[in-house]
């Protein structure tokens, strides 16, 4: 499937902000399971862009404004042609060893109802992968998905207590919950096209990867339930949200701020277009 | 314990009989300075801390926030030939040190090769994955290294800790020879004591050479949290003896991917940051978010080449107690050679037998949380009460990995004045090696740290311990 993405993020400032700087993890690679067509960052102001990596293989920029701006609007626009893979991620361009995933962070730390999940998990048996599928049908389950109830820093285990929470609290509990069982499991930001005609969403979706012998790391999205297909794209991933955050920023000035995020993924009309 | 024992650094096994053969001297000056003159200097050198604000932050103690390190007039001694066998150990240790870290965040060949578990070093918190892959110039990762090492007879050095995240101390090095200077001149003329007085600009030489390629006559800077860190007195003491600016991270501003420092006449590009606050606090846009002691956009000018920091990022996964105890494995792997500077037997707690021995032996082992410091979270059985060792199978048992434990050494003694005249006090010892560009330096001497009660082995600032000058002699016979 070949999908336009227009992810727009607009910063409104009570007072002219005098100087920002930002990391953005806002660009997708090229692996089997995704070719990147065309990928832009267009910035509202007079701002420059200076692209990196990070230690987890993610591209990088940062950006610096350094004169007054009321406002600030990153716009990041591409086309991607995700492949169903069936959630399998190979071919990524620099990968950390999955021994690494397995550390317990502050959002991702399990108390004693995600360890008790972990467990249940674990006394039902079967293969690892048995296991993954189930977590991510568990927690589809017995979470509503709820804007508004949750923010960024809130842990997997205080969105598991309140039985609700947005694609970030899904993936970092099944994160926790992974980790418990021993399972190398990180965080992944990216779209998603939804089939069911919403090309308009209000933020970017997050899912997770779990490290499967064999099969190397399997893409499993709590929220929807299912492995990541051909309507994923990857953009960034890390330990957990703050590692694969598209956005991270300091400023000075500004006084007060309000945030507008608007993405839209649309299937591209043209075959032909180059 | 073991006091009676120990080894004493002046008088060997003599039992303050006759000195060791090239300490005769202090011996001598010991036993004919007047009781009352040692009194006397011991004071005027207490003033002069006091007036000087050598002081130093005890967390954890409401009574005394802020108070200056006891300093003990005797000083410790080391011969020639000691001195040479310690510091060629400790080259080859820090050598070691850096080829590992260089490693661990590159090819990672030790641990494909299964020298060292490869779980112990990538699920560690120490291991700073930001830094992956990253490499600083010249490959020198750990500027600095603050290596503890106790003695424990005539021949038997062992390390005790690689603190190759920001060791601090070097500044009571530095001051203490300088009160040795002013109070006991007469010792420098019957001993040919070494200058350690070439410390600070060592450093900043050492700084300067791993600065980014591309940067001629380089800028550095010290970077410390503040006036509320425990050893802000050395950062503002090295900074001002290096002749380098001392900043906090909102004098700092990273533009384009370079760090400029804000001075009145505008900004200025710097090139290396001798950084004296932890990995969590550099970048909130990286690490922790609610650090404001850092600098936003840091490690985006770390990791594109236009800044050096020392120590680098990351450093602390050379500098763990679970690591550590691979220390002899890792030196063999990296220069081909048998280590020369031994660790302290180690019991890593997450093996099951040694975790069994621990826990039957916990009133005669020293148990240590892998991630602390300091001396705190720390078991010392053969001093513990019956609860406390409870308390601590308790938290074994519980998380067995976080834990290593070792045996109660005989450390060495020096004679120190205490409130009944001289008497042994438990002594170690923190030399600090220094790796720039070209190699490995080591100023002869360093700062040891005396256990001020009676049988105590607890050298540890923050919990009560001292300081004393720590002599090393050149070789053979200065003319007076």
């Amino acid at each position: 499937m070949r999908l336009n993405v227009r992810y727009s993020t607009q910063y409104l400032y009570s007072t002219p902000a005098r100087r920002i700087i930002q990391l953005l993890r806002v660009t997708p690679q090229s692996f089997a399971g995704q070719t990147v067509l065309d990928w832009r960052i267009d910035v509202d102001c007079d701002a420059r862009l200076r692209e990196g990596c990070d230690g987890y293989g993610n591209v990088t920029h940062m950006l610096y404004v350094d004169a007054p701006v009321p406002s600030l609007r990153v716009t990041v626009t591409g086309c991607v042609m995700p492949e169903d893979a069936a959630g399998l991620v190979q071919g990524l361009p620099s990968d950390l060893p999955p021994g690494v995933f397995v550390r317990v962070t502050s959002l991702t730390r399990a108390g004693l109802p995600l360890r008790e999940l972990a467990q249940a998990l674990e006394q039902q048996g079967g293969t690892r992968l048995e296991k993954l599928h189930r977590l991510t049908g568990l927690i589809h389950m017995r979470m509503n998905f709820d804007t508004g109830t949750t923010d960024v820093d809130t842990p997997a285990e205080e969105a598991f207590a309140a039985g609700h929470g947005v694609c970030q609290d899904f993936a970092h509990i099944f994160i926790a919950v992974a980790r418990c069982l021993g399972i190398p499991a990180r965080y992944v930001s990216g779209h998603l096209y939804r089939r069911d005609g919403a090309v308009v969403q209000e933020a970017a979706h997050a899912w997770a990867e779990a490290w499967v012998e064999d099969l190397g790391w399997v893409a499993f999205d709590p929220t929807n339930g299912i492995c990541a297909d051909d309507t994923y794209i990857r953009v960034a991933c890390g330990l957990d949200y703050r590692d694969a955050a598209p956005f991270a920023g300091a400023r000075s000035g500004g006084g007060s701020e309000t945030l507008a995020v608007e993405v839209q993924v649309r299937q591209a009309q043209s075959q032909t277009q180059s | 314990m073991a006091a009676k024992a120990a080894f004493d650094e002046l008088w060997g096994a003599s039992r303050g009989k006759a000195a060791r053969p090239g300490l005769e001297a202090l011996a001598t000056w010991l036993g004919d300075t007047p009781p009352g003159e040692f009194d006397r200097r011991q004071q005027a050198a207490e003033t002069a801390f006091r007036t000087l604000g050598i002081t130093f932050n005890v967390y954890g103690d409401d009574e005394a926030a802020e108070r200056i390190i006891p300093f003990d007039i005797v000083p410790r001694i080391f011969t020639d030939r000691e001195w040479a066998r310690l510091s060629a150990g400790l080259e080859q240790r820090v050598r070691a040190i850096n080829a590992f870290i260089e490693d661990v965040y590159g090819p990672r060949r030790i641990l494909a090769d299964g020298v060292v578990p490869a779980d112990i070093v990538l699920g560690n918190p120490q291991f700073c994955v930001a830094v992956a892959g990253a490499r600083p110039p010249h490959g020198v990762y750990a500027h600095i290294c603050g290596i503890d090492l106790v003695r424990t007879g005539p021949e038997d050095f062992h390390v005790l800790e690689d603190n190759a995240r920001t060791p601090s101390g070097v500044s009571y090095m530095l001051e203490n020879r300088e009160a040795m200077l002013r109070l006991c001149p007469e010792l420098f003329d019957i001993l040919p004591v070494r200058p350690v007085d070439s410390y600070p600009e060592l450093l900043r030489d050492t700084l300067h050479s791993v600065a980014p390629p591309g940067a001629r006559d380089p800028r550095g800077v010290l970077l410390t949290p503040g006036h509320y860190n425990s050893a802000f007195y050395e950062h503002s003491f090295l900074a001002d003896n290096m002749g380098i600016e001392l900043v906090e991270g909102s004098d700092l501003e990273v533009d384009d991917d370079i760090v400029w420092m804000r001075t009145i006449e505008g900004r200025v590009r710097v090139d290396v940051i001798y950084r004296r606050i932890d990995d969590d606090f550099l970048d909130p846009l990286v690490f922790r978010r609610d650090s404001m002691l850092g600098v936003p956009g840091l490690m985006a000018a770390y990791l594109a080449g236009n800044v050096t920091l020392a120590n680098a990022p990351g450093t602390g996964i050379a500098d763990d107690k679970a690591i550590y105890s691979y220390m002899p494995e890792i030196v063999r792997y990296y220069t081909g050679e048998e280590v020369k500077l031994p660790n302290v037997e180690t019991w890593r707690c997450r093996e099951p037998e040694a975790l069994r021995y621990t826990l039957d032996n916990l009133d005669k082992l020293v148990v240590k949380l892998v991630d602390g410091s300091g001396g705190y979270g720390m078991l010392v059985g053969p001093t513990a009460s019956k609860n406390e060792i409870e308390r601590f199978r308790a938290a074994l048992e519980a998380e067995p990995h976080r834990y290593i434990a070792q045996p109660t050494l005989a450390l060495s003694t020096v004679p120190t004045l205490t409130d009944s005249g001289l008497a042994p006090r438990h002594v170690d010892f923190r030399p600090f090696v220094l790796t720039g560009a070209d190699g490995v330096t080591i100023v002869p001497g360093g700062l040891t740290r005396v256990a001020l009660r009676e049988g105590s082995l607890v050298v540890n600032s923050s919990q009560g311990g001292g300081t004393k000058d720590s002599f090393v002699l050149a070789p053979g016979k200065e003319p007076a």
